[in-house]
């Protein structure tokens, strides 16, 4: 187990560099000069140009530039972007927020996803089944914007239930609808995966000897069945926070959510190399990890899965 | 059809009622809105404390039988007629309630597969344990010991250690043991045991079956046996219960019905059975067969000789066409930390196969029979040791001669479910050694399939047919047909035909040995199954643990076996004590 654990973080090491080069190069080849466009219609003295370029190490070639950034995140210094505030300042206010965006965003699209998901395939084929497996590919089907904006309408305009938007430093429940709008499609498919999975697992043999056994059906749908069918839900959930932590763009833009999404966005379209780069690098860190405690989680739903 | 007939002299001591009587018992499954009548008006009785053998090949409708008996037909399954009586009950209609209260306590079940029916994810201990709370027979802590106390029962050692394992760290045959403690654990008058054994080796499967004869005689349980082995199912049980498509064709005392069959089925049921009395199938003179392979070889090499392979003249045909040489095959497994482990599943196993003749490997699971033929179809690197082809080491050929020596030896697998591919057609399966070989034009290569599906037996009009619309029999004389179309001079058959009912195996094993004759194939035969080797094999080589163990021809091993290790598997051979019918 130490071991298994051990290897998969060395396995990081070469990810992380490779993530960071290949970003680090995608952002430098990005066309246009960001010191100009710092300057937009105003003309640009040559000597603040030339101070700026040093500052910012935008004078060495790629390679160093590349090298210095490694070695200011070594050091905890991320850099800083062009309106001057530390990129680590930035990061660590945005982060917190999509966190505990994606985590709402996860709990909702798990609770609610399996639950139905179960129920459905206990009947397969019956009316509880087609009603749900129908409304999920209505929600696979809507774009995020379209159910974004629709729900902020209901909720937040017409009814006046919650806040239409978010702003600075939100609580928990500000951030249950958007939350609830960013797990939607994934719920859709939890539901879709656990339905399968349980149908399949209810035919499976062991089932019917636990049926043989004299069990009652509760106890065998639950301890029989829900069980095994968790394992490709789990890897699913897993993979999908890292989406939902990367992916929330759309949604916290619609409410106003100042998380990474939104930083993410804004450094794109500035040119800010740093904070784009620091911003990707922290999300492939977070996806690896999240893949790392996923097979973690395997092993215990799962005996025969040992990782030595 | 005959009524069951149960004499008073069967019937054992302290029961005069039935505890379970099946009478005209319909089920019928539902698939695409046509029902399947898959059971046909059965009866049948079961006394407390005997057993009961219910005999038939697969689509018998036995299982279907039993598991409408415990209230476990398939969603599409339904009991459309008939009584089934337990204890003077009628339970064919009872409901789920009723059903539950039943199972476990009152009527035990043994399944199949012991791969397949223990749960993968909880202990072998708490799925005992959950059979004893859900009957109410023990809780908590006492439920803790008693499933421990079940498991030695069950003859499984270290038990205290084992209850707290999982499935897969058992072997096929522990996991049975555990299986059987859960159907017995709370006691049930009747026992249904589905083809308890027929996953597992022959000698475990003795023990087994050994281990449960006594436990059900100690606790007077009256047992149902499943089983598609009429040899197992007379040394087992009183009473025999022959069916064959939904129906009982014959039924009485085990003995008698072996002696005497009246019904056509049991007849070609009983000569088909495997048994020891059984011998070499015999076509033409074996002499004439060898001959005939040598010139086969000759041929090959004239064919050969103008192509790639020209170092071999026609006249080196050696008499041993494969000669295996201190062969060994290692294994890495992954074990914890750096270092793995080494399993060594061949250890220096040295054979040669004659030319023109049937050389069985025979072993348990885990003998590593396979592993040796997968290297002599150069299918997996050797670790040290080698193969010989016609006096030719394999692991010198380069690219081009292994693709001509491929085409010298070709393969029949075990599953012929999973070796055919199930989206191609008979026709293109067959065709496409041919088109991968550059053999003849579409024209020709047309003709050569229809040429070797009928010398396989089967109809032209299965050409266009694909894998799923045939019958297991069916895809296993397509794999042949396949194998053949390149006229090779070997095949290797790794349990060719253990995946098959016994009258089709039989079928299988005839046409193999009409087909060595005719086109004089030699046979590398890999099978757990001896009576199969009797039937075939003019040499046979006996492996256990990678290790070689003895090898002889056919007769001295059947007759004089010199190993113990031989000596037992042949004792475990089901119904080998039985003298069978004319």
């Amino acid at each position: 187990m130490g071991w298994y654990i051990g290897r998969r973080l060395l396995q990081m090491v070469p990810v992380f560099f490779g993530a960071t080069l290949l970003i680090y190069a995608l952002v430098f080849l990005l066309p246009g000069d960001p010191i100009l466009a710092l300057f937009g219609e105003r003309p640009a003295s040559p000597a603040a140009v030339a101070e700026l370029r040093e500052r910012y190490n935008l004078d060495e070639p790629f390679i160093v530039q590349y090298l210095l950034f490694i070695k200011g995140i070594f050091t905890l210094d991320f850099g800083e972007s062009f309106s001057g505030r530390p990129v680590i300042e930035q990061l660590a206010e945005a982060f917190p927020v999509t966190i505990k965006l994606a985590l709402i965003a996860l709990a909702i699209e798990a609770v609610f996803g399996i639950a139905f998901g179960f129920l459905a395939g206990l009947r397969r084929g019956g009316l509880f089944d087609s009603t749900v497996l129908f409304l999920s590919l209505v929600v696979i089907g809507i774009p995020v914007f379209v159910l974004g904006f629709t729900a902020q309408y209901l909720f937040g305009v017409k009814w006046g239930v919650v806040d239409p938007t978010v702003g600075g430093d939100p609580t928990f429940a500000e951030l249950l609808l958007p939350g609830a709008v960013l797990g939607a499609l994934s719920f859709a498919y939890v539901l879709r995966l656990t339905r399968n999975s349980v149908a399949e697992a209810l035919s499976a043999d062991h089932v019917r000897t636990a049926t043989a056994k004299g069990l009652g059906r509760p106890r065998v749908v639950t301890v029989h069945v829900l069980r095994n069918s968790l394992i490709p839900v789990v890897t699913f959930l897993g993979a999908d926070l890292g989406a939902l932590m990367g992916g929330a763009l759309v949604t916290e833009g619609i409410f106003n959510v100042p998380g990474v999404g939104r930083l993410l966005y804004q450094a794109v379209i500035r040119s800010e190399g740093p904070t784009v780069v620091s911003v990707v690098t922290v999300l492939v860190l977070v996806y690896l990890l999240a893949n790392l405690v996923v097979d973690l989680l395997y092993a215990v739903l799962d005996p025969r899965i040992r990782y030595v | 059809m005959t009524e069951p007939t149960s004499t008073p002299a069967e019937r054992p001591v302290g029961g005069d009622a039935p505890l379970l009587q099946v009478r005209d018992l319909h089920v019928d499954f539902s698939s695409g809105g046509k029902p399947v009548h898959a059971v046909r008006g059965v009866n049948f009785s079961v006394y407390p404390g005997q057993t009961v053998a219910v005999v038939g090949e697969s689509g018998s409708g036995k299982s279907t039988s039993a598991q409408a008996v415990i209230g476990l037909l398939p969603g599409n399954g339904k009991v459309v007629g008939g009584q089934v009586l337990f204890d003077g009950q009628d339970i064919a209609h009872a409901s789920k309630k009723e059903f539950v209260a039943l199972r476990g306590r009152h009527i035990g079940l043994v399944p199949q597969d012991p791969m397949s029916n223990l749960n993968p994810v909880w202990s072998i201990g708490f799925q005992i344990r959950e059979a004893l709370e859900a009957n109410g027979l023990a809780k908590g802590a006492a439920a803790k010991e008693r499933a421990v106390e079940l498991l030695e029962e069950a003859g499984l050692g270290d038990a205290a250690r084992r209850a707290k394992q999982y499935p897969h760290e058992f072997s096929g045959g522990m996991r049975q043991r555990a299986l059987i403690a859960i159907g017995l654990s709370s006691r049930p008058r009747l026992l249904i045991a589905d083809e308890p054994t027929s996953a597992l080796d022959v000698t475990v499967q003795r023990q087994i079956l050994d281990h449960l004869d006594t436990l059900t005689a100690e606790m007077g349980t009256a047992v149902l046996l499943i089983t598609h082995d009429l040899g197992l199912a007379a040394e087992r049980a009183e009473h025999l219960v022959v069916m064959y498509k939904g129906q009982v064709v014959e039924s009485g005392p085990a003995l008698e019905i072996l002696q005497r069959p009246q019904h056509p089925y049991t007849q070609r049921l009983v000569s088909a059975a495997p048994s020891l009395a059984s011998r070499r199938l015999e076509s033409v003179h074996r002499a004439e067969v060898v001959e005939h392979a040598r010139e086969h070889a000759v041929e090959a090499h004239e064919r050969v000789a103008g192509g790639t392979h020209a170092a071999v003249g026609a006249d080196t045909a050696t008499p041993n066409v494969i000669e295996v040489r201190n062969l060994v095959k290692e294994f890495h497994l992954r074990g914890s930390g750096l270092r793995g482990e080494t399993l060594r599943a061949v250890d220096d196993v040295s054979f040669s196969v004659r030319r023109g003749t049937t050389t069985a490997v025979v072993g348990e699971s885990g003998s590593g029979k396979s592993t040796v033929a997968q290297m002599v179809l150069s299918l997996l690197p050797v670790t040290s040791g080698s193969v010989l082809f016609d006096g030719v080491d394999l692991t010198e050929l380069d690219r081009k001669q292994l693709f001509e020596f491929r085409r010298r030896v070709q393969p029949i697998f075990q599953n012929p479910y999973g070796s055919l591919d199930p989206s191609w057609s008979i026709f293109r399966t067959v065709e496409e050694p041919l088109r991968v070989h550059g053999v003849g034009d579409a024209k020709s290569r047309e003709a050569r399939v229809r040429d070797l599906l009928e010398k396989v037996s089967l109809p032209a009009s299965s050409l266009r047919r694909f894998p799923n619309e045939l019958s297991g029999g069916q895809r296993q004389r397509v794999a042949i047909a396949r194998a053949l179309a390149l006229n090779p001079e070997v095949v290797v058959c790794d349990e060719a035909v253990s995946a098959l009912d016994v009258l089709v195996q039989g079928q299988i094993l005839t046409l193999l040995n009409d087909l060595q004759a005719e086109l004089g194939l030699t046979y590398l035969f890999i099978t757990h199954d001896l009576a199969v080797v009797r039937q075939i094999a003019d040499d046979v080589v006996v492996m256990e643990k990678g290790r070689l163990v003895e090898s002889a021809t056919t007769d001295e091993v059947f007759e004089s076996p010199k190993q113990a290790y031989t000596k037992a598997l042949l004792e475990a051979i089901p119904g080998g004590s039985i003298r069978l019918g004319a």
